[in-house]
């Protein structure tokens, strides 16, 4: 659906949104659509817009700003070959160029390994306040406390104890899974389902949760790899 | 001397810095070291109160700062100890009057003439909490066995990672081993296990600790208590000794308590 009208993509310090060929109205109504359904992913966000050729006045591009303020997100800068669409960005105090040497997921021999996405791998102890957002998989050597939070485009692998809030496949992805070596979340979130932990029955063991019909379930790491 | 700038938080208020700075202060300073305590909570000032020195206030942290009076003009010397000094905060201005770099300064200041600069924190993780942070060289964070101050104490921690002071040193404090053998309390294990930090010292619930704030005399003072052993012990370990752990956990009465803590054979 959005796939054809708008394309996000992470870069070095924000995130890109291209938005494609056709009717801005339309185009612009679709990314704010796709904001607001993946609103986790987003929020608190730098969002460079790439509007390609469209020449747009300070008006429309002043529109999108609040619009995108009222979520929470901030405009940091709209690139586009057209002038007058520069001018106007510049007008509103707006960057039009930002570092183009963004990782690109696709050209690296080393992330293409992981099925074209790209993974933060993170040596620590995730502690009380801190929030971690990434556009593909996060991987945890450590613990990850209560009052932590972890979201993910892609997968959520904790090599240690999760305990704080998860949240994988936050861009709509119903095939995430997370994985950890003692699976007790305060809530784990996959794609738009929420989910709390049960309380733990005798020892922990490394468990994966992933969506089943619809509900998240976790199951036995031993079990799972044997079927 | 060079002095080591030991700063003393917790995020959460009400779970002992106070009481743990003028203690541990006060167990260095009976074994021969020179310490200077500095209440950094700036409009909430309560460590002199604790150490008993209110009524020799004269000049304060923020006059210091201000350069209203000489440094050792705003040091109080303590009345039980010798080599005890305080640093009181002020209590008509607030936590913006002074910067993290004053406080470096005023620490580089103090170095050279002691063995021990304390800095009591403000609770909290905003400006005030900066300034208590800002000159120390090693970091105590203090909880009580409760879900929120755990939590507390493991956003400070992470603060602290990232303002790279290093791993802090966690001091647990209010343990009531009854309380835990009865599971209605977190135990040391549980709180070290989420916290992942090198364990400084355990201080066990005592009602005397709170007798002996009221009255201005350290715990430490009093040879019978346990939470004042416990304080003496943190003291030795801080000066590089190897001192087991209070056993909290055996022993009904008292005065048994005690008197396996000292390893005598009476009662």
């Amino acid at each position: 659906m959005q796939a054809q009208e708008i394309e996000v993509k992470g870069i070095k310090n924000g995130i890109l949104v291209e938005v494609k060929n056709g009717d801005w109205q339309t185009r612009e109504d679709a990314l704010l659509q796709h904001i607001d359904q993946n609103q986790g992913f987003f929020e608190g966000a730098r969002l460079v817009v790439d509007v390609g050729n469209r020449a747009l006045k300070s008006p429309d591009l002043a529109s999108l700003r609040n619009a995108l303020s009222d979520r929470e997100i901030n405009l940091w800068a709209v690139l586009s070959t057209s002038l007058v669409t520069e001018r106007a960005s510049q007008d509103l105090g707006l960057a039009i160029k930002v570092d183009q040497s963004f990782p690109e997921p696709e050209k690296d021999p080393i992330n293409s390994l992981l099925d074209g996405d790209e993974a933060v791998f993170l040596k620590r102890t995730i502690r009380s306040g801190h929030k971690v957002k990434h556009l593909g998989h996060i991987v945890v050597l450590g613990d990850v406390n209560p009052g932590a939070e972890l979201i993910a485009g892609g997968n959520i692998i904790v090599w240690g104890k999760l305990r704080g809030v998860v949240h994988a496949g936050a861009m709509g992805d119903t095939e995430a899974v997370v994985c950890s070596l003692d699976l007790s979340p305060t809530q784990l979130r996959i794609a738009d389902k929420i989910s709390v932990s049960p309380p733990r029955k005798g020892k922990p063991r490394p468990e994966i949760a992933q969506l089943e019909d619809g509900q998240v379930t976790a199951r036995d790491w031993s079990k799972f790899t044997k079927e | 001397m060079s002095a080591k700038v030991l700063t003393i938080t917790s995020g959460k208020g009400g779970v002992g810095k106070t009481t743990a700075t003028a203690n541990i202060g006060a167990a260095l300073a009976k074994r021969g070291q020179k310490v200077a305590c500095i209440d950094a909570d700036i409009g909430l000032r309560n460590l002199d109160v604790v150490m008993g020195l209110e009524n020799r206030i004269v000049y304060d942290l923020v006059d210091a700062v201000e350069g209203r009076c000489r440094l050792n003009q705003a040091m109080i010397k303590d009345k039980h100890i010798p080599d005890l000094y305080l640093i009181p905060s002020a209590q008509t201005r607030d936590k913006t009057s002074i910067s993290p770099s004053d406080m470096i300064r005023l620490c580089n200041e103090l170095r050279s003439d002691l063995d021990w600069i304390l800095i009591d924190s403000p609770a909290g993780i905003e400006r005030g909490f900066k300034n208590a942070i800002a000159p120390a060289d090693e970091i105590i964070v203090i909880t009580n066995p409760a879900v929120s101050a755990v939590r507390d104490a493991d956003r400070i921690i992470g603060i602290v990672e990232a303002e790279e002071k290093g791993s802090p040193r966690l001091l647990l404090n209010r343990l009531n081993p009854e309380m835990v053998k009865q599971n209605n309390m977190l135990s040391a294990d549980d709180v070290v296990d989420l916290l992942a930090i090198h364990l400084l010292g355990i201080v066990p619930e005592d009602r005397a600790v709170l007798i002996s704030t009221n009255k201005g005399t350290p715990i430490v003072l009093e040879e019978k208590s346990l939470a004042g052993q416990a304080y003496r012990n943190i003291a030795q370990r801080l000066l590089g000794e190897e001192v087991p752990l209070l056993d909290l956990d055996k022993g009904s009465g008292f005065f048994n308590r005690i008197s396996r803590v000292f390893g005598s054979g009476e009662k």
